[in-house]
């Protein structure tokens, strides 16, 4: 019964309940025994709310008995990266920092899960502070990836990719700043969006790098995460970075298909850098674009090359000054001291870990007097160039298709050491943070020597998620679902 | 060379406090005096994920101030954040504007020393105020962060380097600080920090064309404060550069006990604030809209009203200055001209009385002009019983108070309390009869020749009357009953 109600995404589990034939504590107790199986071995969680779910579920049920179902999305068991603020319940950031720091109030994109009706099994594994490429600098734990537990998920949103992809939950919330859903989902065989900057409110979110985080889901299809992105997204009057533009029916031309799409292939991110492995995937998928009568355009994206530089001025800088806020006064880790200079001085040494501590110090150099023209101005320059680039990609072509990363999912230790390496996995889904575009992983298939998940990476012109989402549904249909993953 | 061979060149940089119901970034109230933090929420506690969010009113006085001062609005204004660590600063930054503030020129004029100024403002920008440090507040001597102001709005207006002497200072910010309070964005208080100024101090030898070396002198809460910082600092640079030395750029703070300014940090020390545009606002808009209904609804402004009472009314200088100072006061003048009616001679009447005993009640109970009990009508009316000769100078003062107190008539307090003067000739002249009469003395020395005892008698009718007696007819009947000296 439990693995017949694992096998289901989350579009059927949906149909289940709204039929009656199963319950939403059914579900939950499937996806709490499967998270007991098998978390010792993935880690994607870093607190498990078995309670608060069980409480959710009996509601939905409730509900569900009589006849005031909110929607889709009543009843389905998911959980959120440990960046979301949930009330009442232990947020971490995965940092040391943070350690017991339970929040007043929810983040906006989980009030309105909730107000969906959904249950929420549990807080995921991230990067510390979401700054990262392979959920390694969790000051909890590290993460594992369910298709070969000697790699990592990719991050920063790895327990988010990881969860889905060892069926733990039927879709997650994940933030992307400069490749964060995308990369782990990459990694992880799932599918996972990065909206448009402003499509989902940033309020309650732990704030990364300011101009570049965005809210997102993963989940096991285009459909599932089309479902949970509708229920997201939206203008919120307590982010003012948040659109006001209507958000578009996400499922109403999901199945249209990919005929007569002009899809983009940048020159420039087929270079040197990518895997062949990796790069006959993506080029298999571009193929099966063809077929199903897409048209293929070559384009340019000449500034993406500086897209890397930029990014670790700008979101260094922005995270900075995000993280002056951790001073010990009013929450979280405050170490013992004799005076204020050493109090913050302490809190700060003994509450970060080497990554955030590595971009204080690069974001605080690149604002300071006599640099920010040359660093922080330059970048945002840069920025301006990258988004040109797309702009005038898409008078040719109505998505841009691509590598998510440069490689599989890497083993475990395999970066730690060099951080530019792993900054280098974020080569190709930084631009579309610099350049505020929507932004998806589907799988394409599996690495032909790994055998671990390829993602394609699909980009889009602003506030046009619904076809990104049906572009990626198309490859989705044509060459069926990834087997489960075998690891978890 | 003494302290009067060298030029002094004063900048002021005013921060106020603006008069919004809700703080610039969150929907806490402003109001003060509340237990410490009952005034926060995630936003100003700088709680993780939380966001700011702008007060639109914000947007607006800050408009209506750059208008009434002659500013340019700026169509397209940003937020940056200013970084430093304090534990009164939450989110470890500021929310201020840096590159591109809100308002860019205008002046402030006043006069001083009966020579009209205009000293030009280099911008106007909008920021966030920080909480408040609370020290030994707890048993354990350890210290406390009050945030209920914090995210308070706050206006800075910054001068260019054109003020010559601390009495211009002084004048620039009464006259800085009465527009502020005429456009009801400020309340002017000096004291409780509402209204706050720093200065920048440089010291020059007399017509030397480049400026000296500046310090910036912080925490100075009154006028008389801010007079002896800037005393206080220009002897001292004109020391420091009599005896050879150099005055080096810094921060130094008044200390009111001491009248005196001490180094606070060097330029050395001086924060790196790394400013950089805000992510979590987007750019301020000021649609034209908005700047075509914040110049129609702008208010008289207070050396506008002067000028009218001087023109118009015929105050005087000092008298239409006080008055057109303070918009209650000044509302309250005006209606009690209507209500008088009676031309420029009520009119000098009213402000003598408004600036002399009403203000001297008004201070000594504590109330604004809105809480007075004594309505504008009231005090017309008071001066119409005195140009009616109804009621006298003395007999008037004491309506006056019982008015102020209770916010009766002054008919009919003057008419209940007996304050109506005699005015009935003959019953004047029999009280002089009967004074002359019983000092004999005086009488003759009078006539042989001393004039001086005519206010003598005057006094003693006066006296004898209780004070009603009508002056000028006391005055006509001693002369009369006494004949020629």
């Amino acid at each position: 019964m439990s693995a017949e109600i694992l096998g289901l995404d989350l579009r059927a589990l949906s149909g289940e309940l709204a039929a009656r034939r199963l319950s939403s504590r059914e579900a939950t107790e499937a996806a709490l025994s499967r998270i007991e199986a098998t978390d010792g071995r993935v880690g994607a969680f870093l607190r498990v709310t078995a309670e608060g779910a069980r409480a959710d579920a009996a509601a939905a049920d409730e509900r569900a008995a009589r006849g005031a179902r909110r929607g889709p999305l009543d009843g389905i068991p998911l959980a959120v990266k440990d960046l979301f603020l949930t009330e009442g319940v232990e947020t971490t950031a995965g940092s040391r920092i943070l350690e017991g720091y339970r929040p007043p109030y929810d983040a906006t994109a989980v009030a309105r899960l909730r107000a969906a009706g959904a249950v929420l099994l549990g807080k995921l594994n991230l990067d510390e502070f979401a700054m990262g490429s392979s959920n390694e600098n969790s000051a909890f734990k590290p993460c594992r990836n369910p298709w070969d537990l000697g790699r990592t998920p990719g991050g920063s949103s790895g327990g988010s990719a990881a969860a889905v992809a060892a069926r733990q939950a039927w879709g997650t919330l994940g933030t992307d700043t400069g490749g964060s859903i995308r990369e782990p989902a990459s990694f992880c065989g799932v599918v996972g969006v990065k909206p448009t900057y402003g499509r989902v409110s940033r309020y309650g979110v732990v704030a990364f790098a300011s101009s570049l985080d965005q809210v997102g889901p993963l989940a096991r299809t285009v459909g599932d995460a089309a479902l949970l992105l509708q229920a997201i997204a939206g203008h919120d009057e307590r982010d003012m970075t948040s659109s006001t533009l209507p958000v578009g029916d996400y499922l109403a031309r999901l199945e249209e298909g990919a005929a007569g799409l002009r899809i983009g292939v940048p020159r420039e991110w087929f270079g040197g850098g990518l895997e062949p492995g990796v790069e006959a995937r993506v080029r298999e998928a571009l193929a099966r674009y063809q077929a199903l009568g897409a048209r293929l355009v070559e384009i340019s994206l000449p500034h993406s090359r500086y897209a890397i530089a930029a990014y670790y001025l700008i979101a260094p800088a922005e995270a900075s000054s995000n993280l002056a806020r951790y001073d010990g006064v009013r929450y979280g880790l405050r170490a013992p001291a004799r005076g204020l200079r050493e109090m913050y001085g302490e809190t700060r040494a003994r509450g970060f870990g080497p990554e955030p501590k590595r971009r204080i110090m690069l974001g605080t150099y690149a604002l300071s007097a006599g640099y920010y023209d040359a660093y922080y101005l330059r970048a945002q320059k840069v920025r301006t160039l990258i988004r040109r680039d797309f702009d005038r990609a898409f008078e040719a072509c109505d998505v841009v298709a691509g590598p998510v990363a440069p490689t599989v999912a890497f083993r475990l230790g395999e970066k730690l050491s060099d951080p530019l390496q792993m900054y280098l996995a974020d080569v190709f889904t930084i631009s579309a943070n610099l350049a505020a575009l929507p932004g998806l992983s589907v799988p394409c298939g599996l690495h032909p020597v790994e055998r671990v998940p390829v993602g394609l990476q699909l980009v889009g012109r602003p506030f046009d998620e619904a076809t990104l989402l049906r572009a990626a549904r198309a490859l989705e249909r044509e060459q069926g679902p990834l087997p489960a993953a075998p690891e978890a | 060379m003494p302290v009067a061979d060298f030029d002094v060149v004063l900048g002021l940089e005013v921060h106020a406090q603006l008069l919004t119901r809700s703080k610039i970034f969150c929907g806490c109230p402003t109001t003060f005096g509340a237990a410490p933090n009952a005034h926060t929420c995630p936003v100003c506690l700088a709680l993780p994920g939380a966001l700011p969010w702008l007060n639109r009113e914000v947007v607006e006085l800050a408009v209506r101030t750059g208008l009434a001062l002659g500013c340019e609005i700026q169509p397209v204004s940003v937020f940056a954040r200013k970084n430093y660590f304090y534990p009164d600063l939450p989110k470890g930054y500021q929310i201020s504007q840096y590159e591109r503030p809100i308002c860019l020129g205008g002046a402030v004029e006043f006069t001083v020393g009966g020579e009209e100024r205009r000293v030009r403002l280099t911008r106007i920008h909008m920021e966030e105020d920080a909480g408040k440090n609370l020290h030994d507040v707890a048993p354990d001597g350890s210290s406390g962060v009050d945030l209920n102001r914090a995210g308070v709005p706050l206006l800075e207006i910054v001068s260019e380097p054109e003020l010559r002497s601390v009495d211009e200072a002084v004048e620039y910010l009464k006259a800085l600080r009465a527009v502020l309070v005429a456009l009801e964005v400020n309340d002017g208080n000096l004291e409780e920090g509402s209204f706050r100024c720093d200065a920048n101090v440089s010291v020059k030898p007399r017509g030397r064309e480049r400026l000296g070396q500046r310090c910036e002198i912080k925490n100075m809460n009154s006028f008389r404060f801010l007079r002896q910082a800037v005393e206080f600092e220009v002897r001292r640079q004109v020391e420091v550069i009599e005896s050879g030395g150099k005055v080096e750029q810094e921060t130094r703070l008044f200390d009111p006990d001491r009248g005196e300014t001490r180094a606070m940090r060097s330029k050395e020390e001086a924060h790196d604030y790394r400013y950089f545009p805000e992510p979590d606002l987007p750019p301020v808009r000021v649609e034209p809209g908005l700047i075509a209904a914040a110049r129609g609804a702008l208010p008289e402004l207070p050396r506008a009203r002067a000028r009218r009472y001087r023109e118009r009314l015929g105050l005087p200088a000092a008298d239409a200055a006080l008055i057109g100072s303070d918009p209650e006061v000044a509302r309250f003048f005006d209606a009690a001209v209507a209500a008088g009616g009676q031309g420029a001679e009520a009119a000098r009447r009213i402000a003598n009385w408004l600036n002399g005993d009403v203000a001297r009640l008004a201070n000594e109970s504590g109330l604004p002009p809105r809480a007075w009990k004594l309505t504008p009508g009231a005090l017309a009316e008071l001066v119409g019983l005195i140009e009616a000769g109804t009621v006298g100078g003395p007999g008037a003062k004491q309506a006056l108070e019982e008015c102020f107190r209770t916010g009766a008539s002054p008919a009919a307090v003057v008419r209940e309390k007996g304050l109506s003067q005699v005015s009935d000739a003959s019953a004047v002249e029999a009280v002089v009869e009967r004074v002359l009469a019983a000092s004999p003395a005086e009488v003759e020395r009078y006539r042989a020749g001393n004039a001086k005892l005519l206010g003598f008698f005057v006094g003693q009718v006066m006296k004898e009357m209780k004070g009603k007696g009508n002056p000028a007819l006391v005055n006509a009947a001693v002369k009369k009953k006494l004949g020629g000296p």
